[in-house]
């Protein structure tokens, strides 16, 4: 094991037969929830990208079934309610989810079977890490992979909270998030992520970013001679990009895939309750804790004196019923 | 017997040399050390999931896990025992004629010249700010907590809600908390105020000095027959 392994730069390639070192390594880390000044990490691996080609998948949940292998997860078997999707929704035990749309074109009139495979998007600007409570929960690897520690997790769902595309799942057995990692077991010992290896149409395939969008740009290409003329690439920019993307034929209507958000982005919301209410709301109340102790040991306390004990003992000693309104300067 | 427009109908002197005045009776004391102990303990595992800086508090509890689902049971417990409170004490913090005169001179309150302030009953308008404080920010929390109780309530609330919700949460926690601190400050700073909570009595002169309507209508009910 002396030997480390390769940045992977295809999901095709099978894995060597010698053992091999990990690539992916702690001190590769660029960012850690709720920790601040994080050291920056000597190297910087090539970031990478799972490209996910929408118009060529299939929906044969092979990316589905090779989760569920490679990640050791047993979803509950479900009842059929006469939809596509299965199970119903992400849960903590499955990471990616084809979603089927119906989908009636305006222009040519014809139903189009949208199916694009849901899952963690690797945002570059994580918002599940940003909210994250927990130091050390959820990593981000120079690589773009942002990755679960759940040893560290403590089921708050604050993840959901941030995630603009509802992709956390909190488990009702162990009380921690799930979500897709990207695979970054394979992909610290070379190999592409198991969905992408396993998908019989390469419409889900795994490189160096460069190389993805590059491949996307291609696809592109060819589907505007195909007559998709808003064919385009989904990469959203509000969240700094990210780490899985997607070709679509319709890239001006997101929406359509089953409510691809347009322009997601880490809620204002978040960045508030995150941002200057926790750095202001602590600084108020410390300054609040700390002046009130030291006002309390150094003013003058408010005292009652001998002439108050007494005026009470007359004023209860009084044989007439108290009258209302008594002199109260007669101390 | 009309119910005393200043005080409890459990308030009474007990002594006359020198004078004593009962004000908080047992059950209340324990109600009220119940829902202080429960505000310090949602403070601390609060102020841990609030802050990183403070998610060292975490440790108290046992380890973020405990923190995190131990935080909404107290919270519970609390809303039902400051609700318990709440009843035996909302119609004495109804607001009076004199407690704009009292918010007016503040200045003399904060100066301690209180001669030179009207005659209040059972709680100055500081004390009922107070009590109004929590009873609102208790019931904002309990409402935008529950809302992100991922444990039991999980998918009550779209995500969008749930933003709104722990956000207002936080806002209301740091409000509260300085409630609570100017509701500690207050009753140390008067001195001969916390034995109304441990012992449950205070001084005539404490009565005299800063609730004198309310010792008036006691001295009056002992005069005029049987307390209770």
């Amino acid at each position: 094991m002396t030997e480390t392994a390769p940045q992977p730069t295809t999901a095709a390639a099978n894995p060597p037969v010698q053992p091999i070192g990990s690539n992916l390594l702690p001190s590769d880390v660029v960012r850690i929830s709720a920790t601040k000044d994080v050291p920056q990490p000597d190297r910087q691996l090539t970031k990478v990208a799972k490209l996910i080609d929408v118009s060529k998948c299939i929906g044969c949940k092979a990316c589905q079934s090779a989760c569920i292998e490679w990640n050791d997860t047993k979803p509950e078997v479900e009842t059929n309610v006469g939809v596509y999707e299965n199970p119903h929704d992400l849960t903590p035990n499955m990471f990616t989810l084809m979603r089927f749309s119906e989908w009636v074109n305006p222009e040519t009139d014809n139903l189009e079977w949208l199916i694009r495979k849901d899952g963690c998007m690797h945002c570059e600007d994580p918002g599940c890490l940003k909210a994250c409570p927990a130091p050390g929960a959820i990593v981000q690897y120079s690589n773009g992979i942002v990755d679960f520690i759940h040893e560290n997790c403590i089921g708050c769902g604050y993840c959901v909270t941030g995630c603009p595309f509802d992709i956390p799942r909190i488990s009702k057995v162990d009380h921690k998030s799930y979500k897709c990692t990207l695979c970054s077991d394979r992909v610290a010992v070379g190999q592409g992520p198991a969905c992408a290896k396993a998908c019989p149409t390469q419409a889900i395939v795994f490189g160096t970013k460069e190389d993805m969008i590059a491949h996307a740009n291609d696809r592109i290409e060819d589907l505007k001679s195909r007559g998709y003329d808003n064919a385009g690439i989904y990469d959203p920019q509000g969240v700094g990009g990210t780490h899985v993307i997607y070709v679509l034929h319709h890239a001006d209507k997101p929406q359509i895939y089953d409510g691809l958000p347009e322009n997601p982005r880490i809620s204002p919301v978040v960045e508030g309750w995150k941002g200057v209410t926790k750095t202001a709301g602590l600084a108020v109340m410390g300054v609040a804790a700390v002046g009130a102790a030291i006002h309390g040991l150094f003013a003058r306390a408010n005292r009652v004196d001998e002439h108050e004990e007494q005026a009470a003992e007359r004023l209860v000693q009084a044989d007439a019923p108290a009258t209302a309104p008594h002199d109260r300067g007669d101390v | 017997m009309p119910r005393p427009l200043y005080s409890e109908p459990g308030d009474r002197i007990e002594s006359v040399r020198p004078v004593t005045v009962s004000r908080y009776r047992g059950f209340i004391r324990g109600n009220h050390w119940l829902t202080a102990l429960s505000l310090i303990l949602l403070l601390l595992s609060g102020l841990a999931l609030f802050h990183p800086s403070l998610y060292f508090l975490t440790g108290l509890f046992g380890g973020g896990q405990t923190t995190r689902w131990i935080h909404p049971i107290i919270g519970v417990v609390l809303f039902f025992s400051f609700l318990l409170m709440f009843v035996q004490l909302w119609r004495l913090n109804l607001p009076r004629p004199e407690d704009t005169t009292w918010v007016a001179q503040i200045g003399d309150v904060v100066a301690g010249h209180e001669e030179k302030l009207p005659e209040l009953g059972k709680y100055n308008a500081g004390q009922k700010f107070i009590f109004w404080a929590m009873s609102i920010l208790i019931v904002v929390l309990i409402v935008t907590g529950v809302m992100i109780w991922e444990q039991f309530f999980g998918g009550l609330v779209t995500i969008p809600t749930r933003r709104i919700a722990v956000l207002v949460h936080s806002l209301a926690a740091v409000a509260i908390i300085l409630v609570f601190i100017l509701h500690v400050y207050a009753a140390i700073w008067t001195r001969g105020t916390l034995r109304a909570m441990t012992r449950g009595t205070v001084t005539g002169g404490w009565a005299y000095r800063h609730h004198r309507k309310w010792l008036r209508e006691l001295a009056g009910r002992r005069q005029n027959g049987p307390a209770e």
